[in-house]
């Protein structure tokens, strides 16, 4: 029989493992599951006040490049009821289902929410990438 | 009987003497502030002084960091000639010995101007200019008073005329722009963009230098405690605690001159008589349509350089919202806000405290619901972010 210490021990690391394993995820899921979207930001870590650059990975569920994809994207900040400084548009495709992303901006710490509309083959899908900044 | 309600009494008097006690005590003597947490010392070093980054070129403005073009700036800074009545210059609102503002609700110049005089010490790290951002660069922002018939109330021909042709200019605005040619195409428009652009480089040069909040910080990076103690008083380290916590100023009062430079709605109300300000909503559309913004014909940068005007937000959310100012040395600034609504620091704290609905928009700021002890911390903070003007290398 293992001590309740010992279980206590067991649950602390499991739950150290899974909050480091959602640190390093960079993947995020559409919300009907249609697409799977990561980011390189050009500033690491990210920091507010800055304008710059992404660019954004656009993969199936199968992980299949997705190459025509028209892009959007939204921020904001749900607590403060507000949007992101800037207007965010894709400029350009960069090949391997990849998109530059220009004019990303954070003028506030805290949780943003970047919501990421993939309009590809007559599929629309939105996934939302949080961000604790 | 009578005994035990006596006992009763006094042990009732003896509770409420030690409550109001503990009440006063609550009121005059501060808690002395906890240790620092990591993430809170990661915040004082975002907002220390050292942590500014140099100040990154204007590609806008080719003379940007010509000292040559400084010194013309800060000479027609002062010069009264480029107004209707001969007697306003920049300096008159932006007066040196207030921190370049000018003490009144709305600035003065030839007549009332429609909003509160900004500061302009450390204004080169915006990337917009004026309360509701319509201009994206020092040198187009220096044009637009010279023409305001509130303000300057001069014309782009007189202006021209006097820093082009007159002996103390003539040949500085040469070497630096070449000879003026009347008949070039556009000759104006290019001659009137170069004064902004002498002026910016001026304005360049205006920035803050170390506060006692600078000085704390710095002791506190270097576990230095006497220097801490030095630094700041109690009543300041709880106020600054309060800043950086639980009061939320910097969520858009961040970064070493505590301000993010952008716009938001914090439920100010109208100057009185007026109709609510649209601010930012009606800033954007102005910036956009300007031909001496960043894209225009004037601006010496390449168009894709103007990432800030490419990628500008406008919209219905933008409504009654103005730039966030920095809150390094308020002394001798007041009064407060756009229109100068305010007319004290505890004034403007006991708004936020409250945060009102807005007017027009939505205000985004929530309200507080802090003692009026904790507001007089916030207030003896802000206060240790005076400091005098770096100085001058002119």
């Amino acid at each position: 029989m293992l001590s309740r210490l010992t279980w206590f021990a067991i649950l602390v690391l499991v739950l150290q493992v899974s909050v480091l394993a959602a640190d390093t995820e960079r993947e995020w899921s559409s919300r009907r599951g249609v697409y799977k979207i990561s980011f390189e930001a050009e500033l690491d870590p990210i920091e507010i006040n800055k304008i710059h650059t992404w660019v954004l990975s656009v993969r199936t569920l199968t992980g299949d490049p997705v190459t025509t994809a028209e892009i959007s994207v939204l921020g904001g900040m749900p607590l403060h009821d507000h949007g992101m400084p800037t207007r965010p548009r894709v400029t350009e495709y960069l090949g391997e289902g990849r998109y530059r992303l220009e004019g990303m901006r954070f003028h506030m710490n805290g949780r943003w929410e970047v919501s990421v509309t993939v309009k590809a083959d007559g599929k629309v899908d939105t996934a939302v990438i949080a961000l604790d900044l | 009987m009578s005994t035990d309600r006596k006992k009763a009494g006094k042990t009732i008097v003896a509770v409420l003497a030690i409550a109001a006690l503990a009440a006063a005590a609550w009121q005059i003597r501060p808690l002395s502030p906890a240790p620092w947490t990591k993430a809170e010392i990661d915040v004082l070093r975002s907002l220390w002084i050292t942590s500014l980054p140099p100040l990154a070129p204007d590609p806008t403005n080719a003379v940007a960091a010509n000292p040559r073009a400084a010194k013309l700036g800060q000479q027609l800074f002062f010069d009264t000639r480029m107004s209707a009545n001969g007697v306003v210059s920049c300096a008159s609102c932006h007066q040196p010995q207030r921190r370049f503002t000018d003490g009144l609700p709305k600035g003065q110049g030839v007549a009332s101007s429609k909003r509160n005089t900004r500061s302009i010490v450390g204004v080169a790290y915006s990337p917009w200019l004026y309360w509701d951002g319509r201009k994206d660069s020092l040198w187009s922002q220096a044009l637009a008073p010279l023409e305001d018939p509130n303000e300057h109330g001069s014309d782009r021909v007189k202006v021209v005329e006097l820093v082009t042709q007159s002996p103390e200019y003539r040949e500085d605005y040469e070497i630096l722009f070449g000879v003026f040619d009347p008949a070039a195409d556009g000759a104006i428009d290019t001659a009137f963009a170069n004064v902004g652009k002498a002026i910016a480089a001026f304005e360049r040069l205006l920035m803050p230098s170390p506060s006692r909040f600078d000085d704390y910080v710095e002791a506190l990076l270097d576990g230095n405690e006497d220097g801490q103690a030095a630094a700041l008083s109690t009543d300041e380290i709880l106020g600054l605690q309060l800043f950086i916590g639980e009061a939320g100023c910097t969520q858009c009062h961040n970064g070493p001159l505590l301000t993010n430079n952008e716009f938001h709605n914090t439920g100010v109300i109208s100057f009185p008589g007026e109709v609510p300000d649209k601010g930012r909503v009606a800033g954007v559309r102005e910036v956009l349509a300007d031909p001496f913004n960043c894209s225009g014909n004037h601006s010496d940068s390449a168009e894709a350089e103007c990432t800030e005007l490419r990628y500008a937000r406008t919209g219905a959310e933008l409504i009654g919202a103005f730039r966030t100012p920095s809150l390094r040395n308020l002394e001798n600034t007041e009064p407060y806000m756009h229109k100068g609504q305010f007319n004290t620091i505890a004034e403007t704290l006991r708004h936020y405290n409250e945060a009102p609905p807005a007017m027009i928009g939505h205000n985004e700021a929530k309200p507080l619901g802090l003692s009026r002890r904790q507001l007089q911390q916030i207030e003896a903070f802000l206060g240790s972010l005076a400091a005098p003007l770096a100085p001058q290398i002119l």
